[in-house]
């Protein structure tokens, strides 16, 4: 079975909403389309033909988060952040967020938010933590 | 078999072979003897203080609830369970069994004073069985009295076991309410929630607590949630852990969350005990919550100039 979903996964679209990238995460997440995701996400940011200012990660129709997906998230972040952009995960239900918290899984190094929208405009109004490569540039 | 009471060593044997041999017929004798001694077992039963304080309207009544128990004593006598607490024959007043121990519950009885009156029920039943033998002290009398005593000794335990039931549905009921009541999300700006939490905080309160609170933030679309513990009297390890689990829920949902309320010996207990609250923002009070979530939120709270002192 994993065999069949690693060499033929089903790829999860990456959308460009200016210069924000949108994951829209449904249902399973299986290893094949993590692997897949994070590649395209890491490539999009580094050699898109636009200049990518976020992430958001929208896993509103997602029902369960394991400690894997909770891997996959965190690692997708964290490679983002390597390129200069910040990960936004958004739309986290209720119960997902309890059973994440009584595992013990509380992702801390992801920035969260009520929804895309929210998201949207956090990564809009927020400056970028990671400093910019040149900063002595404009001075 | 043949009963030879003589000397020790042989009471001894019979008393041996009864418990293998003769126990359907001593559970038959004592089929026979409630039957056929119903009447008076449950007159004189109906004057005992159990009976008695149900069953007020009238003597007939008690008589007849009695009779009811003693019919049930009987059958479970003939299918030979003296002491299986769930016979069938005692399903039949169960009922009626839990309606007479609450009442005596409702009267201020603890549940061994309800216990030590149905073992009063045994004397009366006793000295009527013993009257039934010619002789008193024989082999039969006693095996019969024994299984009287093991069967009256069950209907104690379950006299007992309808009591704590009872007593287990009204607890059951209200901690119930107490999870109904004591967790009410109020929104007390446009993007913030606050729940103000009372009495002790145990693991099954905070799992309602933080559903509620998150659903409410979803609900609400709110940006941060105020944990209140004004109410909470004391702070340990659990409680603590608890809240950090709440706080963290919170923060996976996009919210932030802050604790306020936290009374000085609260503060002091939380030092003490060496809890790590540094990842949650907390504050004094509800009102310092407020202000910090307002402040995040860009909004300036300031006093209108007082209408007196402009010039006019």
């Amino acid at each position: 079975m994993t065999g069949v979903f690693a060499a033929h996964p089903v790829p999860v679209p990456v959308l460009a909403l200016g210069d924000v990238l949108l994951v829209t995460l449904q249902g399973e997440l299986h290893d094949g389309a993590a692997g897949q995701l994070q590649h395209d996400v890491a490539r999009r940011i580094a050699s898109g033909p636009a200049p990518v200012g976020g992430v958001v990660i929208d896993i509103s129709g997602v029902d369960i988060v394991d400690s894997f997906l909770g891997r996959v998230l965190a690692e997708i972040a964290a490679s983002a952040s390597l390129l200069a952009t910040r990960t936004v995960l958004a739309g986290m239900r209720p119960a997902v967020a309890i059973t994440l918290a009584e595992l013990g899984l509380t992702l801390p190094g992801l920035v969260t938010a009520l929804d895309v929208d929210a998201a949207l405009s956090l990564l809009d109004r927020a400056p970028s933590p990671v400093p910019p490569a040149h900063p002595e540039e404009g001075a | 078999m043949v009963c030879r009471p003589v000397g020790h060593e042989a009471h001894r044997e019979t008393m041996q072979v009864a418990e293998h041999d003769t126990a359907p017929r001593i559970a038959q004798d004592l089929t026979r003897f409630l039957e056929t001694r119903r009447e008076q077992i449950a007159q004189r039963w109906a004057d005992a203080a159990l009976f008695r304080a149900v069953f007020t309207v009238s003597r007939d009544e008690a008589v007849e609830a009695c009779k009811a128990v003693v019919d049930a004593l009987a059958d479970v006598a003939r299918t030979g369970r003296l002491e299986d607490v769930g016979a069938p024959g005692f399903g039949a007043v169960r009922d009626q069994l839990g309606r007479m121990s609450a009442s005596r519950s409702r009267a201020g009885f603890a549940p061994s004073h309800i216990a030590d009156e149905v073992a009063g029920l045994r004397e009366p039943v006793a000295a009527l069985l013993r009257a039934e033998y010619e002789e008193p002290a024989g082999e039969r009398a006693h095996a019969c009295l024994l299984a009287l005593t093991v069967l009256m000794g069950t209907l104690r335990l379950v006299v007992m076991q309808t009591t704590v039931s009872a007593g287990e549905e009204l607890i059951a009921r209200q901690r119930e309410q107490l999870l109904e009541v004591a967790t009410p999300v109020i929104k007390l700006w446009e993007g913030i929630v606050a729940v103000p939490l009372i009495g002790t905080l145990d693991s099954a309160r905070s799992q309602v607590v933080m559903e509620n609170l998150l659903e409410a933030i979803v609900a609400e679309r709110s940006q941060y949630a105020i944990l209140d513990i004004t109410g909470v009297p004391t702070v340990d390890s659990l409680v603590a852990q608890h809240l950090m689990k709440t706080v963290a829920a919170a923060r996976l949902m996009g919210a932030e969350c802050i604790v306020s309320g936290i009374r000085p010996a609260i503060a002091q207990t939380i030092v003490h005990l060496g809890i790590d609250l540094g990842s949650i923002i907390t504050r004094a009070g509800l009102a310092d919550a407020l202000a910090y979530a307002l402040n995040r939120q860009g909004i300036v709270v300031s006093p209108r100039p007082v209408a007196g002192a402009s010039p006019r």
